[in-house]
Order: structure tokens, then sequence, then C-alpha cells
């Protein structure tokens, strides 16, 4: 089998040898693994300074919230932050790769990452598994050549938006945003214009909820701002106190210190051939 | 009555162009247009998106269909006419660019849904326009328009299209286009954007969706037959059976 693919000359282009692999796995009635769909809302827009990120911090399964308090802005650069929706394994799996690739980059070039280097990374990532890598990004950060926002889909076409919404609360999200947005808002209008898009996704969409994240970069900084909004407090704690059934006892403890079975000698002979 | 849940927007379907894309050529060069609509389903992804994408200085091409699948073959074709320009020491031809297009396209044609129309100016053949539909075929023409919105543009480009037009002619004739197909397509909206290009270069125009005209009361008649019979004429000679 593999003597046969040595005698076969290397094409240029697409490889599609997997999909005809899924066709006849398909026929013989095996099928794709079910996906789980996880509700989000994540926003980014441009600012005079920068880039400011959101999300919101629900993660579910399925009619069950999983999380309710888990991170969507995933560090891919020191300047560079990505929102991801879709399945939560994906996005996570796919940010942290290219942030390593990133960082190999950087130390190739000796630069600072660029924004668009990190969409490249992405999107052909993405576009090689024909959109069964389940993530929904919305990639911003400031690079020497100014802010960028880009929106990733999981097919690997890409957008370049000065405001952008993904996830099951984006339409409620880009509501908010397309009244409401407009060029060289200030930090503070900026943050308060994403807060108020997350917060549409929160409580209209019901796979978003919980508390809102905001990502500020600007040329040279960046603030994490984690649970910015908590809008979604726990309201009522049972009065009953919990207890516990009684642990295992321990009866008596000894502890035996390890001993040194070897001398380490700290100059021995040179090796020689 | 129900209401349409989420899932049945299905925001992660692929990423489409139904669009309209034109290619016209004209007496010193080519004119470029596209719609600015990208669709997921039924939500308009991106009110704003560029079509026309640049493969050299002088070769753009218009994209349509799929968004990934045109967005990376326009990026390999890319790389790969940047490598035949330094090897050749010279800009590259038009037809280069769309032979390379094709390549991609037939070659992939089971997996790729994309429709590009490329275009361009070179020293040898001057304005130039090439369709690559579908399936891969390369077809050299005066002019040329794909995208869903095209179906409403035959007939139009039928009776409104002549040779040897100049610039401004041309220029006006796809804004007109991507208008009307805007107007009656579903699938396409937004803006106008159109790119020209000739042997002093290339320009890039952009034309604001609230300042198209919609529908046919806001549209100048041509040849109106309205107009022909109130002038007193008999109106054009009857067909024989």
């Amino acid at each position: 089998m593999s003597k046969l693919a040595m005698d076969v000359p290397p094409k240029g282009g697409f490889s599609f040898d997997l999909c005809k692999r899924n066709a006849m796995l398909a026929k013989d009635g095996v099928q794709l693994p079910p996906f789980r769909k996880t509700g989000t809302t994540i926003v980014g827009l441009i600012y005079q300074d920068g880039v400011v990120l959101g999300a919101d911090t629900r993660a579910t399964e399925g009619p069950i919230v999983a999380d309710k308090n888990c991170e969507k802005i995933h560090y891919l650069a020191p300047n560079i932050y990505c929102c991801g929706a879709g399945t939560a394994a994906d996005t996570e799996a796919v940010t942290d790769m290219v942030s390593a690739q990133l960082q190999l980059h950087r130390y190739h070039t000796g630069r600072e990452s660029r924004v668009v280097t990190a969409l490249t990374y992405l999107k052909r990532h993405l576009f090689s598994y024909q959109g069964h890598v389940s993530a929904a990004l919305v990639l911003g950060g400031v690079d020497f050549t100014g802010p960028h926002l880009h929106t990733i889909y999981p097919h690997g076409s890409t957008d370049t938006l000065p405001y952008a919404t993904m996830g099951s609360g984006s339409l409620a999200a880009m509501a908010i945003f397309e009244s409401k947005y407009k060029e060289g808002l200030t930090r503070d209008e900026g943050v308060q214009l994403v807060t108020e898009a997350i917060c549409a996704g929160i409580f209209n969409d019901l796979g978003s909820g919980s508390n809102v994240d905001i990502c500020v970069i600007t040329k040279g900084s960046k603030e994490y701002l984690r649970n910015h909004l908590q809008p979604n407090p726990r309201t009522y704690v049972t009065p009953k106190e919990y207890t516990f059934s009684k642990k295992t006892e321990v009866l008596s403890t000894l502890v035996t210190t390890l001993k040194e079975r070897v001398e380490v000698v700290e100059a021995g002979d040179k090796m020689e051939e | 009555m129900s209401h349409p849940s989420m899932d049945d927007m299905n925001l992660n379907a692929p990423h489409s162009m139904g669009t309209t894309i034109i290619g016209v050529t004209y007496d010193g060069g080519v004119v470029l247009g596209a719609d600015s609509r990208t669709s997921t389903g039924v939500y308009v992804a991106n009110r704003c998106s560029d079509k026309i994408t640049q493969l050299t200085d002088n070769v753009y091409v218009c994209r349509s269909g799929s968004a990934a699948d045109s967005q990376v073959v326009s990026d390999y074709v890319r790389h790969f006419l940047h490598q035949h320009t330094i090897q050749l020491g010279q800009p590259a031809t038009v037809k280069v660019a769309a032979n390379l297009i094709r390549l991609l396209s037939y070659g992939n044609k089971n997996m790729l849904q994309t429709g590009l129309i490329v275009g361009g100016w070179d020293k040898y053949e001057g304005g130039k326009i090439y369709g690559v539909p579908l399936g891969g075929t390369v077809i050299e023409a005066p002019f040329a328009i794909g995208g869903s919105g095209s179906s409403y543009l035959y007939g139009f480009f039928d009776q409104a299209w002549r040779e040897g037009m100049t610039k401004d002619e041309a220029e006006k004739l796809v804004v007109k286009a991507v208008s009307l197909a805007i107007a009656r397509d579903g699938a396409s909206g937004g803006v106008v954007r159109t790119v020209v290009i000739n042997s002093e270069g290339v320009k890039r125009n952009f034309y604001a969706g609230d300042t198209l005209p919609l529908w046919h009361e806001e549209l100048e008649p041509q040849n109106s037959l309205l107009d022909i019979l109130a002038a007193g004429g008999d109106g054009p000679a009857p067909m024989n059976e």
C-alpha cells in the first residue's frame, strides 16, 4: 500500500481523499458524531484607539448550562485576542494551536505578531476541515499597521469589519450595534456599547447568559476585564446548611523519608572515545 | 403559529455570496462591478463586503458562490501569480490569471462551489474579461455576468451593451446593472463597488446603497414603446407568422 503511494507523483492543490472515506463510511451506515452547539454572544468593535471585544459566559450542553462562568475570550498574542463561538472544544483547541504557532512565528521573525497572520493561520486550518471544526471566531487586535477586527466562519471564510457579532445571540447584539455604532468612539463609549450588545444577547437569546467579559486592546497595552458586568447574580441561597456524612477516620500517621542509596560524584572522569 | 427558532436560521450555514458580479470591457480597459451582500442562510452576515479581490497590480477577480471557497482559490492564485511574475520578470497577463483560476476550479470541481470573473489589463491584449463559472470552463468575452443576481441581467445586457464604449459609459452601465439586480434579487444588496483597470492603473469606486435607483418608476426608460408611440410612430414593424 505504501509502495503505491510512492509511485504516484504528488499533485498540487487540495487533497480531498478523506471526503471519499467519509462518504464510504456514511454508505456503510456509520453516522458522524453529533455536535454540541454552544449558544453564545460574542462581539467586537473598533474604536478610536483600538479594539474592544466582548463575550457572554454561558457554556451549554444541549438544554443544560454546563458552565455558568466560562471564558470565551481567548489569548492569541499579547496584542491579539479572539472570541470563540460554536463547539467549545473546537474554539479552545484552534485558538491554543494558533497561539502557539504565532509564538513560534514571533521567534522566527523577531517582531510583534500581526492580526492578519493570526487570521490566515485560522482560516487555512478551518478551510482544510471543510467546516467540520465548528469554530466561529471574532478576532481582534492592534499591531503596527493599526487596529483590526475580523470574523472567521467555520468553513474558512473571513470578513473584515468595523463592528461584528457572532453566535446564536449575534442578531440581538447586531441590532444594538446597527442602531448605536459610530466611528471614533472613546474607550468608555466602546466598552458601554459592547456591554449593551452582549446584554442584548444574554437577555434575549436562550443560548447566552450569565456575565459579560470585555477585553480592550490598544497600541502597546491590553485590559482583560473578566466579569466586567454581572447582571445575573445568584439571588437565592437556601437557608438550610449543607451537612455531609462522616468521613473515613484517620487512625494513625507514619511518615518515612526517602533514604539516599546512591553516591553522586560531582567531578567525574571525562568520557573518552 | 410557531416562532422560527434560532436553529432554523442556521447561523453556521456556509457563508455564501448570493451575488451580482459583472465584468465589462471598454475601449482601453475593463470595469468590474459587484454588490456587497454576504449571507449565511437568510441572515446578512456582512452588508458591505468587498467581492472584487486583487490578484496582481493589473488583474482583479470578482468572487461569487461560497465565500470560503472563493477566498481560498483567489489566495492560491494570488500566490501562484506572484511566483509567476517573479519568474517571468514582467507583469502577468490576464489570460494567465484566468488559466490559473481555471486549473483550480476545474481540477477541484467536485468540491468547490465558486463562480469567478477575472478582469484586467495587460500590454499585449489590453483590457480583457474571462468568465470562470461553476464547472471550471473559461470563457473569454467582451462582458461577463455572474452570481444569483445575474439571472435578471441577461436581457438587459443584450439590449444595453455595445462595442466601443467609453470608460464613463461602461462604468455607468455596470452601476445601473448591479442596481437592477439588487432590486430584484434577494440575495444581492448593500452597496455597489466598481474597479476600473486600464493602462494608467486601477481606480476603485463606491456607490452607496441609498443613492441607487430602486425600481422601474425611478429608472429612465430606454427606447420605451410608450415614447415611440406617443411621438406618432407606428411602433416597431409587426412580426410575420
